[in-house]
């Protein structure tokens, strides 16, 4: 646990619990996230890491009853504390979940929505920003003829990689994923997995995931959580292969869980 | 924070919010005025007989003689809050075993075309406008009346027949809602112990949604009550205590409508059809409670 | 008896009762049809009443029965929306907000009768309005209002979740979220509810009597200035509606035909009921199919 916050990230947690009325679901946690990176949180069921991620971008404020304590870091700001511009602050943090969930509307505003909302303004600029975060989510081929259908029309993998594309559309410096692989197919996940890599050049990535060889294969560092403690938190292939704690080792060969 | 941000900028999205947020709030705020007013006026013009001492409470609630126009006028309204009373316990006597009947006919003797064939009935039945109802009420079911018992059709009979199939969609909707929501293993379980039909549902599905049925009477009961123009146009509308479902009577409802047009603002007269309107209110706070009080039950 | 005898006893019963109520629809549905159909014509819907005289028309009543609806609708929508979203996406579990659970069950459960009441005094005579289309589009709307909050809170309830959830992850306010996202989803669903609620408008008299008033000037149907005293977009002038013009001809008709044109009024009231029942399932699907920009729903 000593490895966190040795070097003050531009983005990273500081003892950040969180608390759904007087239930502590999460105790404590210091965790950094660097930039051109992929973090991904593990652990059972209930121990705490969604609520973790949905923290980082204030989505939590939303549930009644939930407080968090200590700091998020974000150059220097700690957009935790009282008076943050919450609403801004998410425009920096895109999230994708587990079940895709496109708007109701046809593809082309489910991208166009976010960046027109936020002041682009003119046919051409909007068509720009819709061609390259669906490029970047490696839709664009399958959908650039069918711009104008629902979104809803789509499969589920086409559905989450669109939500990807629709994160992607207002240029966040950081992307939150939940499970985002969780409810596809194995051609789909693939596809997901190949754009976390490519997609990790540009920005920082956290992603919750249940799956381990997935946590292997695309994430650099590894947090492990359990009871709403971080148990470890190291470089990938350092707890992979050679985990410090007992729990974690069990944990990633599949004893519990 | 920095010092560019302290002097806070006022950002599109707050205005945004604020707007949608005033206009919410003018929209609360308005039903609360509605709703404030309304039982502030209702009850300052119902009380104010009672207030000015003109009419007295008692005489009132348990006078049997209205006579608003006579040389020593009286103002019992017994006759008229018997007359609904009346015609709403028989209407909901009438109806509840109808809808009942209807509801388990959809959930649970032939739950699929059976929900096909009577939803779209019940939606029907319900959106009749009850001028409508009062009107085939004067047309049907009065003359029948008059062909098979004394009397001439008018009366608290018909005005109950009428509403009686006014109600029918309220109480069949929220039993079917109720026997529908049921869980499955509790039939399952009864149907294993090799009872029959009609046993698991007279000793389990009945006994078990029995507060949710009534639920469904209660609402038809508030609707019976505050019915006017139905009522008014079968029921006779003359101001006596009923001695005979089929002589002529009157309801709350019904007297207001007669007498309100023909009445001056402030009169003794229009402020006792006020009372009556108050009443109507006050019986309206108790079906709602009522209501309140069954749903919290079926809770548990 | 034997539980097997009782069972099918109790069974017939059951199915004797509820084919009743069927009967009881169909009966009524045809009488009225049957009855007043036959008295249905082109100018029995245009032409004015007649006071003693046979062959008086229904035209006025069914003109200001529609125009009183879009006045209502006008009035209604916007207040509705506007609580029925407070109390689906702002509202949090408090007092506050069971105390407006409770105001919207207790107006929606007053009889119309004493909302037409309090409108006579308040809007009638207080305000001044007097007997008029406005004073009725208002009662109406205390008769509605709480009706179209529900229909309102529960569409926005039916919106998934998680369209919330990806609206503030693009970093869009929440009033932006409820009328850019959220709205478009449950419109279909508000739409069906505010057709149906109209039905309910529409067949309304209790409320209306002493608001809309029960008599209609002369109408000159070529002159359509709103500020014309005997224009028919005069929102300012008494207006008799189909449903009270049913409940005053079978109270106190003089016409010799008095009953046929109820019929053939009350025939007029029905169908275009069962009218709006229809359109409100179309319509639902239309709309969803329009916003959601989906050749085929799934």
């Amino acid at each position: 646990m000593g490895t966190a916050a040795a070097v003050r990230e531009s983005f990273q947690t500081e003892n950040l619990s969180i608390f759904y009325g007087t239930y502590e679901a999460v105790k404590g946690i210091s965790l950094p996230f660097a930039q051109n990176t992929v973090t991904a949180l593990i652990g059972p069921s209930g121990c705490g890491k969604s609520t973790f991620l949905r923290s980082l971008n204030r989505m939590n404020d939303d549930i009644s009853g939930s407080t968090t304590k200590g700091s998020i870091w974000i150059d220097g700001v700690d957009i935790n504390a009282q008076g943050t511009d919450v609403i801004k602050l998410r425009q920096k943090i895109g999230m994708v979940w587990q079940k895709p969930n496109p708007f109701y509307k046809s593809i082309y505003d489910n991208i166009a929505f976010g960046p027109k909302y936020h002041g682009i303004k003119g046919k051409a600029a909007l068509d720009e920003i819709v061609e390259s975060s669906l490029r970047r989510a490696a839709l664009w081929d399958e959908v650039k003829d069918r711009l104008k259908d629902s979104a809803l029309a789509l499969s589920g993998g086409q559905q989450q990689r669109l939500c990807i594309a629709r994160a992607l559309s207002v240029n966040p410096q950081i992307l939150l994923l939940d499970e985002p692989a969780s409810a596809l197919d194995p051609v789909s996940t693939g596809k997901v997995e190949e754009l976390i890599k490519e997609l990790k050049e540009e920005l920082r990535i956290v992603i919750v995931t249940h799956n381990m060889q997935q946590a292997a294969r695309i994430s650099d560092y590894t947090a492990y959580f359990y009871l709403g403690s971080l148990v470890e938190y190291d470089k990938t292939e350092k707890v992979f292969s050679n985990p410090e704690n007992q729990m974690t080792q069990e944990y990633i060969m599949g004893r519990f869980g | 924070m920095r010092g560019k941000t302290n002097k806070k900028k006022i950002e599109k999205h707050h205005i945004e919010d604020l707007v949608g947020r005033i206009y919410m709030s003018f929209c609360v705020l308005l039903l609360i005025v509605i709703i404030v007013s309304m039982v502030y006026f209702v009850a300052s013009k119902g009380l104010a007989n009672f207030i000015s001492g003109r009419v007295s409470l008692s005489d009132f609630l348990f006078g049997t003689k209205w006579a608003p126009e006579a040389d020593t006028p009286s103002f019992g309204a017994l006759p008229f809050i018997s007359g609904s009373f009346l015609v709403t316990l028989l209407a909901a006597l009438i109806a509840s075993p109808l809808s009942i009947c209807a509801a388990l006919f959809m959930t649970e003797i032939v739950p699929g075309w059976g929900k096909k064939l009577l939803q779209p009935v019940i939606e029907l039945l319900s959106g009749i406008p009850s001028v409508v109802y009062g009107f085939v009420g004067l047309s049907v079911i009065v003359p029948f009346l008059r062909d098979t018992f004394p009397g001439q059709g008018i009366g608290v009979a018909a005005g109950a027949l009428v509403l009686s199939v006014m109600i029918l969609p309220t109480i069949t909707s929220v039993a079917a809602d109720a026997l529908a929501s049921l869980p499955q293993n509790l039939k399952e379980s009864s149907f294993a112990l090799g009872a029959t039909r009609w046993q698991t549902i007279s000793r389990v599905i009945l006994p078990t949604t029995m507060p949710a049925i009534m639920t469904g009477v209660v609402l038809g009961m508030a609707r019976a009550f505050g019915e006017a123009l139905a009522v008014q146009m079968v029921i006779g509308n003359a101001p006596f205590v009923p001695r005979s479902l089929f002589e002529s009577a009157s309801t709350l409802t019904s007297v207001i409508t007669l007498s309100m047009g023909n009445t001056t603002l402030g009169s003794t007269l229009n402020n006792a059809l006020w009372s009556m309107a108050l009443v109507l209110m006050l019986m309206t706070f108790v079906f709602v409670l009522l209501v309140r009080m069954l749903e919290r039950r079926n809770k548990i | 008896m034997k539980p097997k005898t009782a069972d099918k006893i109790a069974t017939t019963f059951i199915v004797f009762f509820a084919l009743l109520i069927v009967a009881i629809l169909i009966g009524l549905l045809g009488y009225i049809l049957v009855r007043g159909l036959n008295h249905i014509s082109w100018d029995f819907l245009t032409s004015a009443p007649q006071k003693i005289r046979a062959g008086g028309g229904v035209g006025p009543q069914l003109f200001n029965s529609l125009y009183l609806l879009v006045l209502t609708l006008l009035i209604t929508v916007p207040l509705g929306l506007g609580a029925g979203i407070f109390m689906a996406e702002y509202a949090r579990p408090g007092k506050l907000t069971n105390f407006i659970r409770l105001i919207v069950e207790v107006l929606s459960s007053f009889p119309s009768i004493i909302v037409g009441l309090f409108g006579l005094l308040l809007i009638v005579n207080y305000f001044e309005l007097g007997f008029s289309l406005i004073s009725g589009a208002i009662a109406l709307t205390f008769f509605n209002l709480p009706l179209m909050v529900r229909i309102t809170e529960q569409a926005f309830r039916t919106v998934p979740k998680a369209q919330k959830e990806a609206g503030f992850a693009l970093g869009l306010s929440k009033w932006k979220i409820v009328t850019s996202v959220l709205l478009p989803v449950a419109l279909p669903t508000i739409i069906t509810g505010t057709i149906l609620s109209a039905g309910r408008v529409f067949g309304e008299a209790a409320a209306l009597m002493f608001t809309a008033g029960m008599s209609s000037p002369r109408l000159n149907f070529s002159d359509w200035n709103p500020l014309h005293a005997n224009s028919p977009l005069n929102p300012f002038r008494p207006a008799e509606t189909l449903a009270v013009h049913i409940w005053k001809i079978n109270s106190e008709g003089l016409a010799p035909d008095a009953i046929q044109i109820a019929a053939g009024a009350s025939a007029v009231l029905v169908i275009t009921v069962l009218l709006f029942n229809l359109l409100a399932r179309y319509f639902g699907r239309l709309i969803y199919r329009k916003l959601t920009a989906s050749k085929r729903i799934n």
